[in-house]
């Protein structure tokens, strides 16, 4: 099953395409790393996956074709966006309330665990945790959802480096999981940390998808040794102006 | 890939840098806020041209009452009632303008340091090289100046709208009078701009406190209705002590405070008389004293008819008053304690935008 | 640390699962909104202690000024002249600033709570969680909005039947003669009544439920909410009322509620022909009438003898009922209309 699967997918705003001829078929059962300078249209492919906007052009099927924002798809995927946003007025315990209400499934003891083992407090306001914090917080709330899809909008770009390889470490183990183990998409552009988690890669710049396929697949094809050396060959190619 | 660079420049690494001059901060205030400061362009001047609109016939109502001879005669008469039936059109705005002064106020202050502070922004505004006590003050003082000139320009409009019901209460042709203090007091060229600067500076305090904006609007909103009730109710009455009079004829400029009666120089009863003393000496019936001059003007007062027939017993109908002439002293009072109160107020916001932790 | 582990279940992963039950939005819209009701209720709550303080004695007033006999004695007299000085109050009369103002709370209310519903969402972000649930976000608007709605539409109503309770004694004496200055039940505090004040809350709660969600930030669309609420209201006051059902017309000089209908205009006729509208005009004043009578009804005595019939159009009293349920129902029908149109843009919404 194709956990992402699109077709000559294209989003444009006013006049600018901010995404164009998209076509992808990301496995199940992956952690599929979107990398690409600022304005590749990463979050634009991210937005379309989860529902939050429609496309201009082509098609988009999730979880196996599914519509791209259907009760369906929602059901099965959960998503942290950039920035990781919380409701910073209400409390944790709240969140953790709104999120069981508004799902069908909820793991609440792992999601209670989880949090008192990162040292949440449930009474604090969301808007007083740190950025760490309120990152795993967003994180925590959508592994208790029980996706099959897990997706991250740079879910580590506002984080210490202690905090980043925490985070990285709890999506590992989620998607090493045995059996039902969650396929993972998330986009960043720390290639340093997407090496050792990432075994699906879809390289953007331009609004365009530049390469995509299995990791180990892309480093022998092109005679790589380091995910971020063919990262970096790439998109100097296509995209002179980005800078290391 | 570019360096950067600094070139050495004597003098420039000061361990106690100039200030930077003040007039950096008026583009700075008008980029961040010009969309507030348009939108009270535009609710001013839509409430202008229909100020304009609808003062150019009262006006013209007026000229007509007052040029007319005979005065008797039943075109006259007409003209006059004509000229008091305007009122009824004008009553339910008036009301309605005193929330401009708050709505303006608390939707242009309220965010100045309340977004700020929500949004995050501040940890950008507060970190340059202008000191935030003297960033805020710039800002608060120049939002506040151009609130006010625009509150002057409206309520000079406002008191050319209202001018002939003013002038109504002096002639002596049975058209409407109207007490200038009572109704409209604060929508005057000082007080209008007054209030509005009160509400602004509560807004600006309250934004500091509370660092949401739209709670600090809502705040300001309610703290504002109860200091204008508290004003109009309790505090105006009492700018300066009332005049106290028997004669009986007050004109009908005065604004009536309070009435009572003595005997023999001894205070006797406040108000209208107790039944038992009108049982005793008043007895023909009295005309129901409640159908004063006009739609909603104020009942004429009640003392000459009780007078006489209780005068003749010894008892002395007294009047407090605050005379028509005390009219300007009393605007500048107001406006004068409104002032302070927003300096303090602005004060106080300043000195916590300097002394705030993190 | 703690293991992630998903138990398969069969059917669990159906291509088109069952919608979520509705009355698990009850807990979400309550969590984020209770702020917003608290200050709904701490307002409502505050005028009502107002409202209550300054009612209880005016009803006192009132009970014994009509209780007393016989009616033109002093006492009695000086009794009605208490009442009739409570009535003309500049702020608590019966045409009181006091009126005017609590127009404005509908306004208020509807605006601060129905704005932050959709735009705060969309301001800081949060959208990005909220629609990306698995209840569906139309649903989750439609929920919000409807609970939201209910809970003002009943606070106010509440308040509403406390005004009512308030100026009963301005209108009890309407059809008596105690020399209360003229009061009509329609035009002065016809939106603050029980019917009335609950659907002027919630058109406003609706007009600024779309506007949070065109104009996507919060304080814009107050400010939007507050300006269009006051062209509407305006609107209806000067324009719609008179006409929600056709009026009636008289030639009588003395309306049946001589104090409580609604004149809405008076002509003369002559010869069953229109001769001119509102007062007479000078030249007519001068030939027929100059014995120096004061404006109104009494031109009819002068001028009929010359063929001049008046005629009044005038809503009756008896027709308030029906009037409030007219504005109340065209009211619910646009609130229902502009929450449709805001929930249809949150499913169409492209973010």
């Amino acid at each position: 099953m194709n956990v992402v699967e699109s077709r000559g997918l294209g989003k444009r705003y006013g006049r600018t395409w901010a995404l164009r001829e998209c076509t992808l078929e990301i496995p199940a059962g992956c952690v599929a790393a979107l990398v690409g300078p600022n304005g590749a249209g990463k979050t634009t492919l991210l937005n379309l996956a989860v529902g939050l906007t429609a496309p201009s052009a082509g098609g988009l099927t999730v979880l196996g074709g599914r519509r791209a924002g259907s009760p369906a798809a929602l059901d099965g995927i959960a998503f942290v966006a950039q920035d990781t946003p919380v409701y910073k007025t209400l409390s944790v315990a709240d969140m953790l309330s709104i999120t069981r209400s508004l799902n069908r499934r909820f793991d609440q003891p792992y999601a209670r665990a989880r949090l008192d083992e990162l040292g949440i407090p449930l009474k604090r306001r969301a808007g007083k945790l740190s950025g760490g914090q309120q990152a795993q917080l967003a994180l925590t709330l959508a592994l208790a959802r029980r996706p099959r899809l897990l997706v991250l909008d740079e879910p580590v770009a506002a984080l210490d480096p202690v905090a980043r390889h925490d985070f990285m470490a709890t999506v590992l183990a989620a998607a090493a999981a045995a059996a039902d183990g969650v396929s993972v998409l998330l986009s960043s552009h720390v290639l340093t940390e997407l090496e050792r988690v990432a075994s699906y890669l879809v390289l953007m710049s331009g609004g365009r998808v530049q390469l995509a396929g299995a990791v180990a697949d892309l480093l022998a094809a092109h005679g790589r040794s380091s995910l971020e050396e063919l990262a970096l060959h790439y998109l100097r190619e296509t995209a002179p102006e980005v800078t290391r | 890939m570019a360096t950067l660079t600094r070139p050495a420049r004597p003098g420039e690494d000061d361990a106690a840098p100039r200030p930077l001059p003040w007039r950096r901060m008026a583009g700075v205030t008008w980029r961040q806020h010009r969309i507030a400061l348009a939108a009270v362009a535009v609710l001013l001047g839509a409430l202008a041209v229909y100020l304009w609109i609808v003062g150019t016939s009262v006006h013209h109502a007026w000229t007509a009452a007052i040029t007319c001879h005979p005065v008797g005669s039943p075109a006259c008469q007409d003209l006059a009632a004509t000229f008091n039936g305007t009122w009824n059109n004008m009553s339910i705005p008036t009301v309605l303008l005193q929330v401009v002064p708050a709505l303006i106020g608390a939707f242009v202050g309220a965010p100045v340091l309340a977004r700020e502070l929500e949004t995050g922004t501040f940890r950008f505004a507060w970190t340059q090289g202008f000191a935030r006590w003297r960033w805020a003050l710039a800002k608060l003082a120049a939002l506040g100046v151009v609130l006010a000139a625009a509150g002057a320009a409206f309520g000079t409009l406002l008191s050319w709208c209202y001018q002939p019901y003013s002038a109504a209460a002096n002639q002596d042709l049975g058209l409407y009078g109207n007490t200038p203090f009572a109704v409209a007091f604060g929508l005057r060229e000082v007080t209008f701009p007054a209030w509005a600067l009160a509400a602004f500076a509560t807004g600006a305090l309250a934004g500091m406190l509370i660092r949401r904006v739209v709670p600090a609007i809502a705040a300001t909103l309610a703290v504002y209705a109860g200091l204008a009730i508290a004003a109009a109710a309790l505090l105006r009455e009492h700018y300066l002590t009332p005049l106290v009079t028997s004669n009986p004829n007050l004109p009908g400029t005065a604004w009536l405070i309070a009435q009572w009666w003595t005997k023999d120089g001894r205070f006797a009863f406040a108000g209208n008389p107790p039944d038992s003393l009108l049982n005793q000496f008043c007895t023909f019936p009295q005309s129901p004293s409640g159908k004063g001059g006009g739609p909603s003007g104020p009942p004429g007062p009640p003392g000459p008819t009780y007078a006489q027939c209780l005068a003749p017993h010894g008892y002395a109908n007294w009047m407090s008053y605050q005379p028509a002439s005390r009219f300007w002293p009393f605007q500048w009072i107001e406006g004068g304690w409104l002032f302070a109160l927003s300096v303090l107020l602005i004060a106080a916001t300043i000195w916590l935008v300097h002394r705030r932790a993190g | 640390m703690t293991a992630l582990t998903r138990p398969a279940r069969p059917g669990e992963d159906d291509a088109a699962p069952r919608p979520l039950p509705w009355r698990r939005m009850a807990g979400v819209t309550w969590r984020q909104h209770r702020m917003t009701l608290a200050g709904v209720a701490v307002l409502l709550g505050a005028l009502a202690v107002w409202l209550w303080t300054a009612g209880t004695p005016l009803h006192n007033t009132w009970a014994t000024a009509a209780a007393c006999h016989p009616a033109s004695s002093p006492s009695c007299q000086n009794l009605i002249s208490a009442f009739d000085s409570t009535a003309t109050n500049k702020f608590m009369g019966s045409k009181g600033a006091g009126g005017v103002l609590l127009q404005l709370i509908p306004a208020l209310i509807g605006a601060f709570a129905g704005a932050p519903v959709l735009a705060r969402e969309l301001e800081t972000g949060t959208f990005r969680f909220a629609w990306t649930q698995g209840f569906a976000r139309w649903r989750w608007a439609l929920a919000k909005l409807v609970l939201l709605a209910l809970a003002l539409a009943a606070a106010t109503a509440a308040f509403g039947v406390l005004v009512s309770w308030y100026y009963q004694p301005y209108e009890g004496v309407g059809g008596q003669f105690l020399g209360l200055n003229e009061n009509t039940p329609f035009a002065y505090g016809f939106s603050l009544r029980e019917v009335t004040f609950p659907a002027w809350t919630l058109a406003a709660f609706a007009i600024a439920a779309l506007a949070g969600v065109l104009i996507r930030r919060v304080v814009p669309a107050i400010v939007a909410t507050l300006v269009v609420y006051a062209g509407l209201a305006f609107a209806a006051a000067g324009l719609l009322r008179e006409h929600y059902l056709a009026p009636l017309a008289t030639t009588r000089l003395d309306l049946p509620g001589t104090t409580t209908d609604w004149v809405l205009g008076q002509w003369f006729t002559k010869n069953g022909r229109f001769a001119f509208g509102g007062n007479p005009p000078s030249s007519i004043l001068n030939q027929f009438c100059s014995s120096g009578k004061a404006a109104g009804p009494s031109f009819a005595p002068c001028l009929s003898p010359h063929g001049y019939v008046q005629w009044t159009s005038y809503q009756p009293a008896s027709r308030f009922w029906p009037f409030q349920w007219i504005e109340g129902g065209w009211l619910l029908a646009l609130s229902a209309l502009l929450i449709a149109a805001a929930i249809w843009l949150v499913h169409r919404r492209a973010a």
